[in-house]
């Protein structure tokens, strides 16, 4: 029998985000095989889990489970730094700072509907520039921008539904 | 952890706000950005010369002469088409009528193109 040489003390906490990014992961891989009629609009369910863990364990922790989940789905994808993961990477990146600025709403007016619905309008913006500078680097793409903003509009309604609802029930 | 589904979340004051406020936003958008603005000149280009600038209220047929033959140019009150031209593929043919502003049909065999303006310059891939 191998005896491990290399011992990394984890505490508990490192469990929990280990736990909830595998959660996480797991949203961005069914989200990965579902085929999307428009490249680029997807319900992004995984965000329900970066909001969740915001609610219940606070901001860094949320940071932690979103990106890891990046970097953990784009490598189970085999998307590791090519465009999908920079852009998976400048969406989540966006939509943190986001939370990062939203999660200081008064509560008492502002639900995980509206953070929600900030992160995903942030999530495509950080998306559109990155395409704007780096992929596509052509103002033709101000049309594509309604129908983003749509999307996100939309999918960002419904996944905070979502999150209201489990941290009701938790 | 099991979660339980049984209650219905509400929105709250601000998140209707927030709600509204987007949905106003995104509406905003499509129409600021989805403009499509009625073309009012023809620009037609043949090889690397500008045939003439043309005006699209009007009706009119242009017979312009490239490398392959004569090609046929009908303007007919705001729109404009190939109505005829000796290329192969007849691609410029079957793109049917142009309208608006931006918009393009090109005969490449024959190197004649139309351009459609309006009063200022849209975004399309020939002025980028």
């Amino acid at each position: 029998m191998t005896h491990s040489t290399i011992n990394i003390s984890t505490t508990a906490e490192d469990h929990h985000i280990a736990k909830l990014t595998a959660l996480a992961i797991g949203l961005h891989m069914i989200e990965a095989v579902i085929p999307s009629p428009l490249p680029g609009v997807k319900p992004g369910i995984a965000n329900i889990v970066t909001l969740f863990v915001l609610y219940e364990y606070g901001f860094a922790t949320a940071a932690w489970v979103s990106l890891l989940r990046v970097f953990a789905s784009s490598l189970l994808l085999g998307q590791f730094l090519s465009p999908t993961f920079v852009l998976s990477l400048s969406g989540a990146l966006l939509s943190l700072t986001a939370l990062s600025l939203a999660q200081y709403l008064p509560k008492k007016y502002f639900s995980a509907i509206t953070l929600s619905i900030l992160a995903a309008f942030a999530h495509i913006a950080g998306q559109l520039i990155v395409v704007r500078l780096w992929l596509i680097p052509h103002t033709g793409i101000i049309y594509l921008i309604p129908i983003f903003a749509l999307a996100a509009l939309v999918f960002g309604l419904i996944n905070g539904l979502i999150t209201a609802k489990l941290i009701k029930n938790n | 952890m099991p979660f339980k589904f049984s209650h219905h979340p509400k929105p709250l004051i601000g998140d209707w706000l927030v709600i509204f406020a987007s949905f106003a936003l995104v509406i905003f958008m499509f129409q600021s950005f989805w403009v499509f603005e009625q073309a009012s000149n023809l620009k037609i280009r043949q090889g690397n010369q500008i045939v003439g600038t043309f005006d699209l209220n009007q009706t009119r047929e242009l017979h312009i002469k490239g490398p392959i033959g004569e090609s046929i140019i009908v303007i007919n009150q705001g729109k404009v088409r190939f109505k005829q031209s000796p290329c192969r593929n007849q691609y410029c043919v079957h793109q049917g009528w142009l309208s608006r502003a931006g918009q393009v049909a090109i005969c490449l065999p024959n190197q004649i193109s139309l351009q459609l303006m309006g009063e200022k310059s849209s975004y399309d891939s020939l002025n980028y």
